[in-house]
């Protein structure tokens, strides 16, 4: 028999059928969209001090949604002001239980309107219907679930201890989960009996300003959360403003940087959530399959916006041409379209911006010798749109391994030994998540505590949940979110 | 079998993680499969499937009226596929052989020792060889899950080589029975057993035991056939029986069998459900396409 014959070109599976689904697409009446928002400051909706309005579109289609108020340093002085004297006259001195009351209201308000909230999410982000509808707005109604039943039990949470709220918290959201990073950054303030001031991302407001008007519709004391829109100048007002007391910030590293700089000497209390590189690890005694469809949705969730993502995977040598061979016919299956259609799996690039930088990044990981492969899924002619991409040949000091890329784009390296992946994994300014796929426990255990990250995930990855903390190590920040540990950065004890 | 197929090591089979594989088996069931793509799918089942009746009460009356069914699944739709095969015992295979003629219609029949397969080996390859001899197209067998629970793994494997080399011409189902093994681990290394063997087709169960055919189970079979596929370049087909009784349930399974192993796979020479009452709301949901209103299941033939 001729040798050829064993060839992979002759065994290719086929998947154009499976993508090639009639439409199923979530209807968009639903979503009430006005074509104007204003700031939401003390319980109302007022216009801006500068007058000034900004866009947000769909990055699927880039049709124009609304248009936003721009806060200029008064407006934010203004949310500040309000934020304080909520926090003076209502919040801190309302007991535990009743503050309980409000935070579980909004939970289930947010369960009522959830399919509202997620078209809209997906209409202003450009993700997945399937994974707003099924993962950022249930997860987000469950963590104001979640602290609400910390608010009247926080001296049980630190026994010997007397928690004492901070005051006037400065929230700075990213674009990635709109309401999900709301919920995050408000759900424990307003436990522990702070007042906040909440700024939405730019391309992304839409849903923050939903869940103003659902915070008002519930009746929360005005002026316990404010929510502004505007860009970095905004930010940049909240976090030097001196009648705040502390700062959580989710978003990029380099902004991180800014803004602790900006603090440092003051009195302020700073959480940073900050970039990541994620290692996923495949050790060649893993539960393959699943292995595979975890690394899928570690780094496409979301198309990649996600600063945990699983970018850089780390396979045992011998296990690499089956794990790369398995990765290829599964990409070959992912659904590449309309977020709004219940079969797509990758949506949107979230704005121009992001699509230009990840290109750039498929080009510098092309120049540097990586090997490229695609999906063979058409993209949409319009809109923002990214083919997810695997690259292999990619060395540990090739830049598409070092640095975060933030779309669909998975850097494959290899590696022999437990040592060695765990020094490469480690080898990287950021320490947000890892993965570890292994069928023996005590491989999990000896590699989660060496590997200097704030999640490891084993045999599983990107799961969250309210009573689980999550943050970083080193440039990825610090501070926790979740959990009894996100209680903290809102809380004195002494 | 063929000579360059490599016998593996089956104490090394690939594992399977459960949460994992309950999972990805889970968002299958999330695909939104709407008007054509669900017509083609629902015509396509009905196509699928190995209409069956395995019961100690089998008649030659029961038997031909099935048959007839088989052929002429309803006629108030003109131009619909026919199913893909008859199963019954080997007693009946004469009997529906003779009922479904030309009809393309293929008969299957159970065999060694069905459900149990709990008899001598002699004795299964002359269930076989009956069956066979009366011209079944296609036998399906069942493992002997006890060997294969004490870990006699080659005794497994040289009882399916057997009976594949009775078979002749007829396409040999290898009924694994995963309710009876407990753990998806387990269902792959049988799977692993049963292709190596020589099987043609790997199916989950008899019908007789409960858990029957999952979505799950059935994923790791369709990815143990992958796997088998990738380093021998062999086809091999796949048969979940038993609790798919509902279009929308096996539409989401021809959802996962074409993400898993793709298009060259959707068609009735490599994939069948063994089902009994599927039939019937395929024909209601394939109706109700048609006219845009659900018939009374009185309008649909019982048999």
């Amino acid at each position: 028999m001729a040798k050829d014959d064993k060839k992979d070109n002759t065994l290719k599976l086929k998947f154009d059928s499976a993508r090639n689904l009639a439409p199923a697409p979530e209807s968009k009446s639903i979503a009430k969209i006005k074509p104007q928002y204003e700031l939401f400051i003390n319980g109302s909706f007022v216009k801006p001090e500068s007058g000034k309005y900004f866009d947000t579109i769909n990055p699927a289609t880039e049709e124009k949604l609304s248009q936003v108020a721009e806060a200029s340093p008064a407006d934010v002085d203004k949310a500040i002001k309000s934020a304080r004297s909520a926090y003076q006259k209502v919040w801190s001195k309302m007991p535990g239980k009743e503050r309980a009351k409000y935070i579980f209201r909004i939970s289930r308000m947010i369960q009522e309107k959830a399919r509202e909230f997620a078209v809209v999410e997906s209409l202003d982000g450009g993700k997945p219907i399937r994974e707003s509808r099924d993962f950022d707005i249930p997860t987000a109604a469950n963590h104001f679930f979640y602290y609400a039943g910390w608010a009247d039990k926080l001296n049980y949470a630190f026994p010997t201890k007397t928690p004492r709220p901070v005051g006037v918290a400065s929230q700075i959201i990213p674009w990635n989960f709109p309401l999900l990073m709301a919920a995050w950054k408000i759900a424990p303030a307003l436990a522990t009996g702070n007042t906040v001031v909440l700024k939405s991302a730019e391309t992304t407001p839409l849903t923050a300003l939903m869940l103003a008007e659902l915070i008002q519709e519930a009746d929360l004391p005005p002026g316990v959360v404010n929510i502004i829109t505007g860009a970095g100048e905004t930010g940049a007002a909240m976090v030097s403003h001196p009648d705040t007391d502390k700062i959580a910030f989710t978003g990029s590293t380099d902004v991180g940087k800014i803004i602790q700089k900006a603090v440092a000497s003051t009195h302020k209390k700073v959480t940073l959530e900050l970039g990541g590189k994620a290692a996923n690890i495949i050790f060649d005694d893993a539960p393959l399959d699943q292995a595979v469809e975890g690394v899928i949705n570690g780094i496409f969730f979301n198309q990649g916006h996600v600063c945990c993502a699983g970018s850089r995977l780390y396979v045992q040598e011998s296990v690499y041409d089956i794990v790369l061979r398995k990765l290829k016919d599964r990409l070959e299956t992912l659904i590449v379209g309309d977020p709004l259609d219940k079969n797509t799996d990758i949506g949107a690039i979230n704005s121009r911006g992001q699509l230009e930088t990840i290109q750039k990044y498929l080009k510098i990981g092309v120049q540097e010798g990586g090997e490229i492969h695609q999906s063979s899924c058409p993209l949409p002619k319009k809109g923002f749109f990214c083919s997810p991409t695997l690259f292999t040949n990619v060395s540990q000091s090739s830049r598409i391994a070092q640095e975060e890329i933030f779309g669909p784009v998975l850097s494959i390296l290899t590696f022999r030994t437990e040592d060695e992946v765990i020094e490469k994994a480690n080898n990287t300014p950021y320490g947000l998540s890892a993965g570890v796929w292994t069928d023996k426990g005590s491989k999990i255990f000896n590699m989660t505590t060496k590997l200097r990250a704030g999640v490891v995930w084993a045999n599983t990855f990107n799961k969250f949940d309210p009573t689980s903390p999550f943050g970083g190590f080193k440039e990825s920040g610090f501070g926790r979110e979740g959990g009894l540990h996100g209680l903290m950065p809102y809380l004195h004890l002494d | 079998m063929k000579p360059n197929i490599k016998i593996p090591d089956f104490s090394n089979t690939a594992i399977v993680d459960q949460v994992g594989v309950e999972e990805r088996a889970s968002r299958f069931t999330k695909r939104s499969i709407k008007n054509e793509t669900k017509m083609n799918g629902l015509l396509l089942a009905l196509n699928m499937i190995d209409l069956t009746t395995l019961e100690g009460k089998d008649t030659v009356g029961k038997v031909k009226q099935l048959c007839t069914k088989a052929v002429h699944l309803h006629e108030a739709y003109p131009g619909l596929p026919t199913v893909a095969a008859v199963c019954v015992y080997p007693s009946m295979v004469g009997v529906a052989k003779k009922a479904l003629g030309d009809s393309g219609v293929k008969v299957a029949s159970v065999s060694t020792a069905f459900p149990s397969g709990q008899a001598p080996t002699q004795v299964k390859i002359d269930d076989t060889k009956y069956a066979v001899e009366n011209g079944a197209d296609e036998i399906d067998m069942v493992i002997s899950r006890g060997k294969f629970l004490q870990g006699e793994y080659n005794f497994v494997f040289d009882e399916i080589a057997l009976i594949k080399e009775t078979c002749g011409d007829a396409r040999l189902k290898v009924i694994l029975e995963t309710g009876e093994l407990g753990t998806y681990d387990r269902v792959r290394k049988a799977s692993d057993i049963a292709m190596y063997a020589g099987a043609d087709f790997i199916k989950t169960s008899t019908g007789k035991i409960s858990p029957a055919a999952t979505m799950p189970v059935t994923l790791v079979m369709l990815e143990a056939i992958r796997d088998f596929y990738y380093k021998t370049g062999k086809k091999i087909a796949m048969k979940p029986a038993g609790g798919i009784s509902k279009a929308k349930l096996a539409l989401h399974y021809l959802v996962m069998l074409n993400e898993v192993l793709g298009e060259d796979w959707m068609n009735n020479e490599w994939f069948r459900f063994g089902a009994s009452s599927l039939a019937n709301d395929l024909l209601m949901q394939i109706m109700k396409q048609k006219t845009g209103i659900y018939q009374s299941s009185n309008y649909f033939s019982i048999d």
